[in-house]
């Protein structure tokens, strides 16, 4: 057998090792769980059993795909404005000391102001609708990228800039072919951060008003004692955001293979 | 038209630290001719790439002028190769793409150019490894990479600062010996000879390289001799052993050291 099949059955044996405890620890909580409310007596509405949740996931009488697609959208779209907001004045602000000095003062005032406290002005200025809620979840998600953007562009070393001066080449073939590569991990590692908050913003953004989505189904549970289905409303999101999350560490790896490991 | 490519008028660089002035090179004067291959040797931070990087333009000495090709310095002179003491290779490009580089910043199609990098990479013994990143190569490989995307435009001036330091002895004799073939040891009239000015630490390789070697003296850098080296060419690994290269870097060691051999101090 060659040394690196042989490489990766070990690879594939620590992986194992490593992940069983989580595993096996998911497993024996959700066991835990199920034995203490069925057998303990605990109230359904309380504590739903983790098979009643699995049935409410399916549920017929929820439109699931229909809220699903809602939540989703929203996310996805939240994520995408960040990124590309994001990215711009990232750029802008790496680019020009007078956008930096007009825009950084700013976009930190905007940051520390508390994003949830928005959606009811959100809700006054746009109504109902999926785009207050996508807009909830890029305002809360775009700062990390912008900082990211902008550091990871001006962090170039001296010696690579030399170089580019070396070859005359002009300010904008720099920013593509050295400063933008460069700043590539540090957005990538933003993203996933944006990746989170895209969910929390959406959610957030239901909360406040909504007529469809994951986030609406969970404050409809309040009234009808539901407990199950609010539980089967946060699996969804879960699903939702840890398939995103997956595609931005995916996205990652494809374009700055050179960066691994670095977060 | 001016015979000296680099003409050096009583250079000085003072750079301005947080910590206080450091005064790198003072009262530099050298005129380096068009074709001519110059090697400067000094110890360690006597301002060795200080010189270098004001010839290229990248850092504007502090005081004296400074000409390449009969026009003062202002800013980073066009077609020139530049090895620099660290390889700095872009770590997202292959080394492949990492010599094409220049291509693609001078504003010409890469595609023109992939001929000639591959030859590049193969003189230098880096034909298989062309699509790598440059992680996965050794020190000395990244450095052999960086020599070849000096050399991809054909540049007729070459500022190299140690382009052979990571190297073993004999590949270092090596690209010695490929470094005099780009240079023109052999040329003809149709081409000229490139103009080398050539940092080293190797006192056998100044030698054996050069027409002239500068000694320079420890920090603020001055030059403390202007050897010229009257050997024959083309030069040959066995010129080594001939008596007047012996009596040359005899001489330069003892500038450099201020010592003669034996370990009596001269006075
Ligand atoms: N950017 C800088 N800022 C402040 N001081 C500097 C800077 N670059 C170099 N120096 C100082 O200038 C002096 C000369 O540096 P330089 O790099 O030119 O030396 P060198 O001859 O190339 O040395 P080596 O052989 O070790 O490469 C050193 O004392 C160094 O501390
Ligand atoms: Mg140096």
């Amino acid at each position: 057998m060659c040394l690196n099949v042989r490489l990766r059955m070990i690879k594939f044996q620590s992986l194992l090792r490593q992940y069983w405890p989580t595993v096996a620890l998911f497993a024996a909580l959700l066991g835990l769980w199920q034995l203490a409310v069925s057998a303990g007596g605990i109230r359904e509405y309380l504590l739903p059993a983790p098979l009643s949740v699995w049935n409410a996931l399916w549920y017929g009488d929820i439109a699931w795909g229909q809220h699903l697609w809602a939540t989703t959208f929203e996310i996805v779209g939240a994520f995408v404005m960040a990124a590309v907001v994001g990215v711009a004045l990232g750029v802008a602000i790496a680019w020009s000391p007078l956008v930096a000095n007009a825009l950084v003062p700013f976009l930190v005032f905007v940051n520390t102001l508390p994003k949830v406290a928005i959606a009811p002005l959100l809700l006054i200025w746009m109504g109902y609708g999926l785009f207050p809620n996508m807009l909830m979840g890029s305002l809360i998600g775009f700062f990390p990228v912008v900082i990211n953007t902008a550091v990871g562009l001006s962090q170039v070393e001296a010696d690579m800039l030399d170089l580019g001066r070396v070859f005359s080449a002009p300010k904008w073939k720099i920013f593509l072919k050295i400063r933008i590569p460069n700043a590539l991990p540090y957005i990538l590692s933003a993203l996933k951060i944006t990746a989170t908050a895209a969910v929390v913003g959406a959610i957030v953004g239901e909360f406040a008003a909504s007529q469809r989505g994951l986030g609406y189904v969970i404050v409809t549970t309040q009234s009808s004692m539901n407990t199950s289905v609010a539980f089967a409303a946060l699996v969804w999101i879960s699903a939702v955001g840890l398939l995103l999350y997956g595609a931005v560490v995916l996205l990652a790896h494809l374009w700055a293979p050179w960066a691994e490991g670095i977060d | 038209m001016n015979k000296e490519l680099i003409d050096l008028d009583r250079v000085g660089m003072t750079y301005e630290a947080a910590s206080g002035p450091v005064e790198a090179l003072a009262d530099i004067s050298l005129k380096v001719g068009r074709g001519e291959f110059v090697s400067l040797v000094g110890p360690s931070g006597c301002g060795k790439s200080t010189l270098l990087r004001i010839v290229a333009g990248l850092r504007p000495a502090t005081c004296g002028t400074v000409q390449v090709n009969g026009r003062k310095v202002m800013r980073p002179i066009p077609d020139i190769g530049m090895v620099f003491q660290a390889p700095i290779l872009l770590k997202w490009r292959s080394i492949l793409d990492n010599v094409l580089l220049p291509a693609e910043l001078a504003g010409k199609d890469p595609r023109a150019f992939r001929k000639r990098a591959q030859e590049l990479i193969e003189m230098t013994g880096l034909g298989g490894f062309a699509e790598k990143l440059p992680r996965e190569l050794s020190g000395g490989m990244q450095q052999r990479a960086a020599l070849c995307r000096a050399l991809l435009l054909d540049p007729p001036l070459l500022l190299m600062d140690e382009p052979f330091g990571a190297l073993d002895a004999m590949t270092r004799d090596d690209m010695a010996l490929e470094l005099l073939r780009i240079w023109g040891e052999t040329g003809s009239a149709q081409v000229p000879r490139k103009t080398v000015l050539f940092v080293t630490h190797s006192i056998a390789e100044a030698v054996f390289l050069s027409d002239r070697v500068v000694v320079m003296t420890a920090r603020p850098g001055r030059i403390a001799a202007d050897m010229p080296i009257d050997l024959p060419r083309p030069r040959t690994v066995e010129a080594r052993a001939a008596e007047a290269f012996g009596r040359l870097s005899l001489e330069i060691f003892r500038t450099l050291t201020g010592r003669t051999v034996g370990g009596v101090t001269s006075s």
